[in-house]
């Protein structure tokens, strides 16, 4: 059995490669290894210290969305000429990190990476809690917020319908589907594992809350057949999903007729960045949190190395289309479009621009030699350069348009007020907050994928021939 | 009476791994057994095939709710943009592929997703949160470590001895009986009476909102969320304190001119001289004049006097046909009475209407209504004109008359 068990994995995967999981070889070691991070009865200091930290950043959030809310829009720094400014920033730096976790879940799940098990649980929480911050800046901008579900088709006293053919209504509804649809991945797949815990507990508190939400999962082999291929369906719905968000997000610039906006590169340009910026929060967060919670085994070197060569393809894509668009400015020939982009560059913005192109272009090179690209604190230096350049990627493309447009009269110069920035800020505590609680209460790694992907999970292979085929 | 057993439910083997667990379910499926389940921490890949299952629907309530989500989006956004408020935006069509795709296209994959989730939901019959398995403390390991199979006791060829010798043979742990379970699975009745109350409760918007769609309302609408015409502001003739003459409307500053007010004049203002109305028209009258006050004259004053001024407007005609008991027909304009009114008389009817007929003032403004007297005049003259009021020069090409 196990001679022929390792050939099959020889015939799958031809090349000899690291294992995917390391030391805990049986099921109940990976059972043990992923649900004793929630049961041991305290978290590490350092859990707590985090938690301080990004909760109370929370506080700040919520004070800073109460002040915004009581006071008025004009408590940001938007204003004459450059209307979009930090709250748009954000929504879109917040988007594209959130699509690290659907393409990880869902793209890798279609291409049969199995390497992406491992991962794709925290990456898929990540999505969510990133969708949580990019929501909420469009829900507080609109000044009246309590009159945001205008956004929202349904009969109204005003007998009047939001226009379908708005870039920003298609973001309404391409945003909301997608946290939508990620969420419901999210908890699907979390369904099994839920019923791990809830049959592990030791309190009939967490054994009833657990087993609420678990659906009083049994691993059913029917069930599991239509679990399965209802995962693969999602995964197959995601995919488009995802590239289609970012498009959209990206439209909302695209479609307008403002200089350095108007370019069909727009789509596949974001996308990539997306990923891009992504895969970066992954690494930066994955890493600390592996070392913290004692999950070396099941989130290897080889999954962190595989997101850092996606880094440095993502990024060098991304450097591509920086060189397209100057270059498509020059050779279009359009006098604005021609300046929008030396303003870009050599404006009252360019050291935004340039710590963009060190922190983009620049950084994920590094990655080209193994040593940085398989030490773990060096590739979290790298991916924090890369999230921040991805921050400035977004503040380059909308502040340097808007401030410098066609009027010369009514060129400005934006900056932010301390409640753009303690907002942000804000942002992030939100989203640290919610990582740390999912750290501390749902399992980090899908145990029942990791489970699929050990070798003792494939079967000795029913003789072909024998028995009768689907019944 | 004696206390029944339970009835059996199922068989249940354990097993260590997923090589046993398959054997075990491939014996089973070639003994002949329909109602019978694997239980696995994880899918085990071949399963299907070893216990002989059919590929599920799922893909199909997939695809159905896909096809309902991009029609639905289509037609919605054609429906609203186009047809029940058609929305025009910088000339652009109101309906075109490109521009409603992206909807199309989210909306599309929203419903097909909830299909996956929801249909796998359905088609396995979860949340199903009690179950006779769970009664078993060793299944616990199905989701950690264990494997299971359950034959059911409603299986035709069921046999508690020779299916129970069956599993035995291929499980190193002894198969056990799973009995139906004796607690209730109901809710508690308290439960219950709280979900319907919250039911009966969730239903009171939606009443009420039918209330007041098929009502009358004697009062103005209730809005929670007012709209900009309600905002906090003053009204023309309101107090305001911060005012020392509190008052909130404001004066003219001194010596401050109005642009858009220049006629003072009082004859042009209210037609009278004085006492008396005045006989001549007080602006100066042209051809630009005259064809403004035809102009004004079809809009606000043919519907009750006609085009000639006959007092056979539309509105009269109708009047007529109707038999209304109440109405006054309109006057004749050619009425030798109206004929002999001074142009002030006329102007002041305009203004302020004449027994029967409404005021014109609010609508109509000083200017317009001083052109729509000249026409009228025209008018009288036309229709009761005589051979001497054609030029001499011209009395020739009259003709006949
Ligand atoms: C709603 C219908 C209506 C409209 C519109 C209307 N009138 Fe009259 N008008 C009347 C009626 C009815 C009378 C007769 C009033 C009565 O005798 O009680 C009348 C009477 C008159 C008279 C005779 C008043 C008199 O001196 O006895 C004049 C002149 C006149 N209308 C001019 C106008 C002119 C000019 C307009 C257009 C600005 C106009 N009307 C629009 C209904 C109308």
């Amino acid at each position: 059995m196990t001679a022929s068990a390792t050939t099959q994995a020889h015939l799958e995967e031809p090349y000899a490669r690291p294992k995917l999981v390391e030391g805990a070889e049986d099921f109940g070691a990976v059972t043990q290894r992923v649900c004793g991070v929630l049961e041991r009865p305290k978290p590490p200091r350092a859990w707590y210290i985090g938690l301080a930290i990004s909760s109370s950043l929370t506080l700040l959030l919520f004070t800073m969305v109460v002040y915004l809310i009581a006071t008025g829009v004009g408590v940001w720094g938007n204003n004459s000429p450059a209307f979009w400014g930090w709250g748009i920033v954000n929504f879109v730096f917040w988007v594209g990190i959130a699509h690290a976790g659907t393409l990880i879940s869902a793209i890798l799940f279609l291409l049969r990476q199995k390497w992406r098990t491992s991962i794709n649980r925290a990456a898929e929480a990540m999505t969510l809690f990133a969708v949580c911050c990019a929501g909420l800046y469009p829900a507080i901008h609109v000044g009246r917020i309590w009159v945001a579900y205008w956004l929202f088709p349904f009969p109204n006293q005003m007998q009047m319908w939001p226009n379908f053919r708005s870039p920003l209504l298609w973001d309404v509804f391409a945003v909301s589907t997608y946290a939508t649809v990620s969420a419901l991945f999210w908890f699907m797949g979390l369904v099994p594992d839920l019923a791990t815990l809830r049959d592990r507990s030791t309190t009939r508190l967490k054994q009833v809350i657990y087993g609420f939400f678990a659906l009083g999962w049994r691993g059913s082999a029917r069930h599991w057949q239509r679990f399965e291929r209802a995962y693969l369906l999602l995964a197959a719905l995601a995919t488009p999903l995802v590239l289609s968000v970012h498009s959209v997000v990206s439209f909302d610039f695209a479609v307008s007729q403002v200089s350095g906006w108007h370019t069909t590169i727009f789509p596949p340009y974001f996308v990539a960045g997306a990923i891009f910026s992504g895969f970066a929060m992954v690494v930066t967060v994955m890493v600390p949190a592996r070392e913290l919670f004692g999950l070396k085994e099941l989130v290897t070197i080889r999954h962190l190395e595989n997101m850092n060569k996606v880094i440095l393809a993502t990024g060098s894509m991304v450097g591509l289309a920086y060189s397209t668009e100057f270059f498509i400015a020059w050779y279009g020939g359009n006098p604005y479009e021609r300046f929008a982009f030396m303003n870009r560059a050599f404006g009252p913005y360019a050291w935004a621009y340039w710590i963009m192109i060190f922190c983009n272009v620049v950084a994920p090179q590094f990655f080209w030699s193994k040593k940085i690209r398989t030490s773990p604190w060096l590739m979290v230096g790298v991916a924090i350069l890369v999230n921040v350049g991805m921050w400035f990627e977004r503040f380059v493309i909308i502040v340097t348009s808007l401030a410098r447009t066609y009027l010369p009269s009514n060129w400005g110069y934006f900056k932010p007020t301390w409640v753009d920035i303690c907002t942000f800020a804000g942002t992030i505590g939100l989203f640290f907050t919610l990582f740390l609680l999912f750290c501390r209460f749902l399992p980090m790694v899908a145990i029942a994928e990791v489970k699929g992907v050990l070798p003792a999970a494939h079967a000795h292979p029913e003789h072909p021939k024998g028995g009768h085929d689907h019944g | 009476m004696a206390e029944s057993q339970p009835a059996l439910q199922s068989l249940v083997a354990e097993f260590d791994d997923v090589d046993s667990v398959s054997a075990a379910a491939r014996a089973v499926r070639d003994a002949g057994f329909q109602h019978f389940d694997v239980y696995s921490p994880f899918p085990i890949h071949g399963i299907e095939r070893s216990m002989g299952l059919r590929a599920t629907r799922l893909p199909w309530i997939v695809l159905g709710m896909g096809l309902t989500g991009t029609t639905l989006a289509l037609f919605f956004q054609w429906w609203a943009n186009a047809h029940d408020y058609p929305f025009k935006i910088s000339a652009k069509p109101l309906f075109g592929i490109p521009a409603n795709i992206p909807i199309t296209f989210e909306f599309t994959v929203l419903l097909a997703a909830f299909g996956a989730f929801f249909g796998m939901l359905v088609l396995n019959r979860l949340p199903e949160h009690h179950n006779e398995l769970f009664d078993n403390p060793r299944f616990r390991r199905a989701t950690d470590d264990g494997f299971f199979l359950a034959v059911e006791a409603r299986d035709a060829r069921f046999d508690t001895r020779r299916t129970r010798e069956l599993l035995q043979s291929f499980s190193k742990h002894p198969v056990v009986e799973c009995h139906a379970s004796t607690e209730s699975r109901a809710f508690p009745i308290w439960v219950r009476a709280a979900l319907a109350g919250a039911g009966a409760l969730a239903l009171l918007p939606f009443a009420g909102i039918v209330n007041a769609r098929f009502r009358d309302a004697t009062s103005p609408a209730f809005h929670l969320i007012k709209d900009m015409d309600s905002q906090p502001r003053y009204r023309a003739q309101a107090a305001n304190p911060y005012f020392a003459d509190g008052r909130a409307q404001r004066p003219d500053v001194a010596g401050a001119v109005a642009f858009d007010h220049f006629l003072t004049d009082p004859k042009t203002l209210t037609g009278r001289d004085g006492e008396n109305f005045c006989g001549t028209i007080p602006l100066p009258v042209s051809d630009q004049t005259m064809l403004r006050g035809q102009q004004r004259f079809a809009v606000y004053c043919t519907p009750c006097h006609g085009q000639a001024g006959y007092g056979d407007g539309l509105v009269a005609q109708r009047a007529a046909n109707l038999q209304e008991p109440n109405w006054v027909p309109p006057a004749s304009l050619h009425d030798p009475v109206v004929r002999a009114r001074a142009v002030g008389q006329i102007f002041d009817t305009i203004r302020n209407g004449v027994r029967t007929m409404p005021a014109y003032g609010r609508q109509i403004g000083i200017e317009d209504s001083w052109a729509i007297v000249a026409y009228v005049r025209a008018l009288q003259r036309s229709q009761n004109a005589t051979v001497e009021d054609v030029p001499p020069a011209e009395r020739a090409s009259l003709g006949t008359r």
